[in-house]
């Protein structure tokens, strides 16, 4: 979580409102947030952190654990019509990579302004693709597999 | 301003059932605290909830609709104090 508080205003300056949960109670919540949170990043968590006491919520977006009655890592970007665009859930081992939730959301805020694609890798800036009829059969004319890794 | 007063309990919906949709679900199925008939899928709308919250130093119930209209990203992860 702090990783993501570290990036919190580029998240900001995107328009992204931060939420995050565990089984863990608020009070819990104040204390790792004054005893350790805030020595790892300057302030300290910035946004709401939710107590899923009991996992319903977990449950109810699958990443509810019953057997370890935790949350364990979910991840997930609800646009501004409250659809979910995209989910990433983890075994707990694995922490996540926030600059790939960023290149995401910049992805997702461009289809929803452009109506154009992203192909595999795209970050800001890059082609995307415009789908339509004369696509078919033609990616391989206007997309190469090299730039999803540049 | 008065310091606010928090008690050591308390109540949060959870996870709250949209409207069933046309009705085509029997009423059983609706329930919020089932988590069987509503589930999170990309492209469906987000199961609203209303949790219990530490938001800028103090306690408040923060539901998911609240911030409707804007990007959210909602991160689980398994406990305060852990390593990842």
């Amino acid at each position: 979580m702090a990783a993501v508080a570290a990036k919190h205003d580029e998240l900001k300056s995107l328009g992204v409102q931060v939420l995050s949960a565990s089984t863990d109670s608020r009070f819990i919540h104040k204390m790792w947030q004054e005893q350790e949170l805030s020595k790892m990043v300057r302030g300290g968590v910035p946004f709401p952190m939710l107590s899923d006491a009991g996992g319903k919520i977990g449950a109810v977006y699958g990443v509810y654990d019953s057997a370890a009655g935790v949350d364990i890592r979910g991840r997930f970007i609800i646009d501004p019509d409250g659809v979910v665009r995209a989910m990433e859930v983890l075994t707990p081992e694995v922490g996540r990579n926030v600059s790939e939730l960023i290149r995401q959301v910049k992805a997702f805020q461009h289809v929803v302004a452009t109506g154009e694609v992203t192909p595999s890798g795209w970050q800001p800036g890059k082609p995307t693709l415009e789908p339509g009829p004369d696509l078919v059969g033609q990616v391989w004319a206007k997309w190469k597999t090299e730039m999803a890794f540049d | 301003m008065a310091k606010p007063k928090d008690g050591c309990v308390q109540a949060a919906a959870g996870p709250i059932a949209a409207a069933p949709a046309g009705g085509a679900k029997p009423a059983g199925e609706s329930k919020p605290a089932g988590g069987e008939t509503m589930t999170a899928q990309v492209g469906k709308p987000a199961p609203d909830f209303e949790a219990s919250a530490f938001v800028d130093g103090g306690f408040r119930n923060v539901k998911l609709s609240d911030y409707h209209g804007q990007w959210v990203v909602l991160c689980f992860y398994p406990g305060d104090f852990t390593f990842v």
